[in-house]
Formats: C-alpha cells, structure tokens, sequence
C-alpha cells in the first residue's frame, strides 16, 4: 500500500480556467480521504490528476513517495471506480475484472483466483458469466469494484461511485466500501458531492469549493471547528443556520442585535467578541444546538413556525425571525403548529461567529 | 339515422366520381396539349401532387366510413397501397421478369432451361469478370473500411478534425463517372513517339524519377487494383463518417478505464474500441460489399472492361445493350442478385440488432 501527496497541485484549462488552484494533500498509507464539495468544485479533476487521466499543469504529485507528474496511468498502479463504472460492455463480467489483469500478462491460474476471490467478497459469484447490460445498476456497481479490487494497486480511486444508486442501496453500498477499506486496508481517495457519505465514510475530509481547498480534517474537526462559513455550511444536514447580527456593547456586556431579538453573547466567544463591538458578524447555530423553549425567556430568538417536518425520532422545524431564515431540531412530541410563535436559545457553548467579510471564523478562546 | 347516412354516402360517393373525373380531366389536359410547355409543366406538378392528396384524402374518408375492425385493415392499405404498387411495378415484376428471361433464349420465345446459366458458368470471360468482382469485394471493401476507421481514429480530437474528415467525404459528392474522368488524367498514358508528351499524374512522378511511363490501365491484375483505389477514393469518405460517429459514440470514461487498467493505445484501440464499433463496423462493410459486387461505373468509363478488368456488371451490360443476348444476361442479373441477397439480409439484421450495447 502507498501513500499518495499533492503538493501546490494546480490544474488551468486551456481557456485559462483554473479548475484546482494550489492543491495539498497528504494521504496516508490505508488512509480513507474524501474530496467533497458542490459541483464544479475541482474534486473530480484533483482525482484525475491523481490518476493520470488529466495533465497537472503546476506542483509535483506524488506515489509512494515517487513523483509521478509524467507517468501514464497505466504505470502508476491505481485503480478507479468511475461514476458510470465504465464497464466493458463487450465482456462478461468475468473479462471485465480479468481484463487489467491480463494486460499485465498474469498467469491464467493467479487470474482466475483473484477474481473468484475478489467476486466472493463483492457477492457477485453467479454473475460471472453475464454480460453488462443484464446486470443491474447496484450489481454493475459491484463490478466496477471488484475490477479494482484484482488489482490489488497501490491506491484506490473513487469517483462518485453511488451517485446512481437509488437512496437505500446508496447507503448500503456505502457500509460495503467502508467495510471493503477495512478488509482492505487500502489507501483509497473518494470523490463525492453528498457531504454524507463524506462524514460516514472519511477518515479524513478535504472540502473543496472553486478549486481551491477550504479545510482538511477529520470529520468530526470539521463539523466542530469548521474554519469558514462554507465548510461550516456544507457539512451538516440540515446545514448550519446563519444570521447576520450586529454586536453591540452595553455596560460592559456583549449583545448580538438583529430586527427581532438581543442576546447575550456568553460563553466561548465573551472575550474574542469584544473586538467587533458596533460591526456586523456572522452568527452561526447548528439545528441541534438551537434550544425550544416553551415560554419567553431573556436571550431567546423569537420566530414563527413555518414548515414542520416530523421524521419520527426528530422534528424538523422550518422557522423564521422577520430577516432569516432557520431549521430547528426538536424533540417530536412538542405540539406545534405552522403560524406558532416560538422561542430558541443558542447554546452559546457551540455557537460560531464569522467575519462578514472573509467569512472565516473568528477563533474563540 | 337512415337518411343521414344515405346522405352520406352519397357525398362520398359524389367525391369519388369528382375525383375520378378530375384526374381524368388532367390526363386528358397533358395529353391533348400542345400550347405552352410551361404551363403544361405546372399543370403536370399540380395535376401529380394534387391528385395523390386527392386519392388518399378520398379513399380515407372512405375508409372511415367502415366499422372499427374493417378499418383497421382497410386504412394502412389505402397508405402504404400505392407505394407497394409502385414497388411491386419497378421492382419485383421486373424481377419476376427477368428470372423469366433467364430461362429463355436471346428472343425469349424459347425456353432453354439452365442453359443460359451452364454458359455463364463455364464462359472464360465470366469468370473472369466473377474473379476480379472477388478482388472489387475483398479489396475494395477491406481498403475503404480500414482507410476509414484508420482516419476517423486519427482524426477523432485532433484540432482539424473537420476540415480533414470535410476533404475525405468530399469524393462522396462526385459521380461514378465523374470520378473516372478525373481518375483518367492520373492514369493517362499516351504512349511512346515523337512529340508525345505525357499528361497522367502518376506517370509525371514516375518519369521525374527517370523511369519509363507506364500504362496503368493495361497492366494485368494491377490494373484491377488501380480501379479498386478509385473506388475506395469514393467510399472511403462514407465508411469513415460512419465510423467517426460511431468512436465518438464510445464514452470517454470506457478509455479512460483501460487507461488506468493498464491498456495501451493499441490495446485499447483493439480490445476496447473494435468490439464496442463492431456493429458499425459490419453494417457499413455489409453495404460497401453489396456495392462492390454491383460496380459497374468505374470500369465501363476507365477500362470498358478490357485488358482483365471486366466485371459481372459489366459484362451483363455488354450482353444485353450490345450485343442483344438477353437471356445470358439475364441469367447474369439474376446471379448477382442472388449474390447480393445474403449480404442484403445480413446488413439489415445487423442493423436490427444495433441495439446490443443499450
């Protein structure tokens, strides 16, 4: 197994587009790193530049430690699962996962037993024999996979893999990767725009926006202490609400200010906030940090209900101050109804501010 | 209801006789006439058009007067009739006729059973236009197949894709015959003597390099291939915009595949790319094939079929035009029909089955 580094990787189109601006990463030996972002973010190029499919215009990538800026694809052992699998319609699916194999002239006998091993762990024995276009999508998506997995590269490369799976075998093909990465023990790089499988699925998140990385963490780091008000906003579902407030000093105490509320800034943020005293600030609040009150209270944001999704075991709740908009997560048996003035209060414990400007966040104590 | 429908029918009626007596008014009108062309040209146009919208407007709503089941039966042949009719007047009958003729002597008036066929299968000058027919189909068909998939390859990508695939397809727009004539120059040889200067291409560059002119036309067997690279000058075009559309249908992703399962470009070119155009592939080589086996232009303008280079279509058309020997060539016709038939059967079934990848 590998480890696999990009340092100041930058990738320019011919227009002058610049798709990845200054890219680095480190992926560790049997590391699971995922590149999410919203599309046209650069992490599907950053993956094909990884895996020779796409020219690297500036910085060295590199392969176990080797730079392989100018190796062809074939010479760098990786593997890769395309988003539409890309499987060879003209072969069974035996061919299929053979065919890497017989390219590098292995023995027929090391053939047939990788495949019938790699078949047996993706449970795709009794489709040997048939032809791509009679499989279904999540058996064509095993496929793909266990072509990879014959291989046995030094990197695994994901592109989308599930997005066209249906939403049930989605999660479960998500469980198998990961059980894969563990039976394994590969170092696998994986693209994916659904933050979800980001978090369920990373040891290590990269999130990516305009080419150009905003965090490296894991994810757990990154829901936490995100740096900036984009990654705070796309990990997380239902995402982060934010409010622009103005901080506002009052004998010596700290109030965020909007249209419909005043509240006390407490907590991690009583000293790093003294510093924006009569600007405006982003205040930022996670559905679940959002406290339901069942009475007015000092330090609370008034809204009115607007959408009630109950889920069963949480309800989400659609609200809204005169200015913003947010989600709330509150227990499912509060009754409740659209129209229903309603008040939260932040746990300032988890609140995060950001600056209006550069968006990042402003470190606490 | 009764009178209602008599009413009816006899509208229809009266629209049938209508239709019928104008029709025969604008026969009349273009037989008789001898005025003006132009106008008779436009009437004619008017006349042909007008009364094919007439037959079908009429005989529909004839047709819909029937009960549901009847009309079900009755309308598509009210549709498709007349072109079937048409078809079946220049296409089988003459067919049907021509088998007919086969069995029978130059007069068609005595019947001489396999005769005709015995002697084309023994005359020398048959097998020999059969021979060179084979070498019109293997290396004709092979030649513009492969020169077309080898520069739809090529060019698939490259920055004058379209103005390289614009100068191959070009050729497609010129006749048979057209063709021969600009080929006649490259070929042209006018022999040796005094003051004899020599005009063809080919000869201009041999001779710059010090060698004798030649005459192309007349060297055995070689003389064959000449004419077959003017055919795969025309065809070329064809076989590569179908095989161009065909590469550029192969999803990138499928190359890149194979590009990280360790193919090279060859081995993708033959392992991934061939398979997945096979179809293609077939279905255009089934009808460059068909096309070889009736080739009839080239020859009869570049060689008229002498100095070994005659064939089968050829030689019917010498038979029957020149020198009156119907049934011989008749006999010929219907063997390269049934040369072509398989082939025929073959291509259409290839393209029934173009779904295969879907």
């Amino acid at each position: 197994m590998a480890t696999v580094e990009l340092k100041n990787i930058c990738k320019v189109y011919d227009g002058g587009v610049r798709a990845v601006d200054n890219a680095n990463i480190t992926v560790n030996d049997q590391e699971f790193v995922v590149l999410v972002g919203p599309s046209g973010c650069g992490k599907t190029t950053t993956l094909r530049m990884i895996a020779g499919l796409e020219d690297i215009t500036d910085g060295e990538l590199y392969i176990d430690g080797k730079i392989v800026n100018d190796v062809p694809p074939k010479d760098r052992d990786i593997a890769m699962v395309f988003q539409n699998y890309a499987l060879y319609p003209h072969m069974t699916v035996y061919d299929n996962m053979a065919f890497g194999l017989k390219i590098r002239k292995y023995p027929k006998q090391e053939i047939e037993g990788r495949v019938k091993e790699a078949a047996q762990i993706l449970d795709i024995e009794e489709l040997l024999e048939r032809k791509p276009k009679a499989l279904s999508g999540g058996q064509r998506q095993r496929v793909a996979v266990g072509r990879a997995i014959v291989r046995k590269p030094k990197v695994f490369l994901f592109d989308e893999p599930l997005s066209n799976l249906d939403a049930k075998l989605r999660v479960q093909m998500r469980a198998e990767i990961s059980g894969l990465h563990t039976r394994l023990q590969a170092t696998m790089v994986y693209v994916t725009h659904d933050q979800v499988e980001a978090m369920t699925m990373a040891d290590k998140i990269v999130v990516m926006k305009g080419g150009i990385i905003q965090q490296i963490g894991s994810p757990l780091t990154l829901y936490n202490e995100p740096t900036n008000r984009f990654v705070a906003g796309f990990i997380g579902s239902p995402p982060m609400n934010f409010m622009t407030v103005k901080i506002v000093e009052e004998g010596g105490k700290y109030y965020a200010v909007e249209n419909d509320f005043r509240i006390q800034v407490s907590g991690r943020y009583s000293e790093a906030i003294k510093n924006y005293a009569n600007k405006e600030v982003i205040f930022g609040i996670r559905p679940e940090d959002l406290k339901y009150l069942d009475k007015e209270e000092k330090d609370a944001i008034p809204t009115s209900v607007e959408v009630i999704e109950p889920l069963g075991a949480e309800t989400h709740l659609y609200v809204s101050t005169k200015k913003h908009q947010m989600i709330a997560r509150i227990a499912p048996d509060v009754p409740l109804h659209v129209g229903d003035t309603i008040h939260f209060k932040p746990d300032f414990s988890k609140v995060l501010f950001f600056e209006i400007d550069s968006e990042k966040v402003i470190p606490f104590d | 209801m009764k009178p209602l429908q008599n009413t009816k029918y006899i509208v229809l009626f009266g629209e049938v006789l209508g239709t019928a007596f104008l029709l025969y008014l604008g026969f009349l009108f273009l037989k008789t006439w001898e005025g003006s062309k132009l106008l008779m040209v436009a009437v004619a146009i008017l006349w042909g058009v007008g009364s094919v919208a007439a037959l079908f407007f009429v005989l529909n709503s004839v047709g819909e007067t029937l009960p549901a089941r009847a009309k079900t039966i009755v309308l598509p042949v009210i549709f498709a009739g007349p072109a079937i009719a048409i078809l079946f007047w220049y296409l089988v009958l003459p067919t049907v006729r021509t088998l007919t003729l086969s069995f029978f002597n130059d007069t068609g008036t005595v019947f001489v059973g396999f005769k005709n066929y015995a002697n084309t299968f023994t005359d020398g000058i048959i097998l020999e236009s059969m021979q060179n027919n084979l070498l019109w189909l293997v290396f004709g068909t092979s030649g513009s197949v492969g020169l077309g998939l080898l520069i739809a390859v090529l060019a698939d990508k490259s920055r004058y894709e379209k103005v390289f695939k614009a100068l191959i397809f070009l050729p497609m727009a010129i006749s048979f015959v057209g063709a021969g004539v600009i080929w006649k120059f490259i070929y042209a040889y006018k022999g040796e003597g005094f003051n004899i200067v020599e005009i063809g291409l080919l000869n201009a560059i041999i001779t710059s390099f010090g060698l004798p002119a030649q005459a192309w036309l007349q060297i055995p067997f070689w003389n064959n291939i000449l004419l077959i690279i003017i055919m795969i000058w025309l065809q070329t075009g064809y076989a590569m915009v179908i095989l161009s559309s065909a590469i550029k249908g192969i999803p990138s992703s499928l190359i890149e595949a194979a590009r990280v399962d360790g193919a090279g470009a060859f081995k993708i070119f033959f392992r991934i790319m061939i398979p997945y155009i096979m179809g293609t592939i077939v279905a255009v080589s089934t009808t460059i094939v068909i096309f070889s086996l009736k080739l009839f232009d080239i020859v009869r303008v570049m060689t008229g079929g002498n100095f070994g280079t005659n064939v089968v279509a050829n030689e019917f058309y010498l038979r029957q035009f020149t020198q009156g020997r119907t049934g011989e060539a008749s006999a010929l016709a219907i063997l390269l029909l049934v040369a072509v038939v398989p082939v025929l059967i073959y291509n259409l079934r290839q393209f029934q089955g173009r779904k295969a990848f879907k």
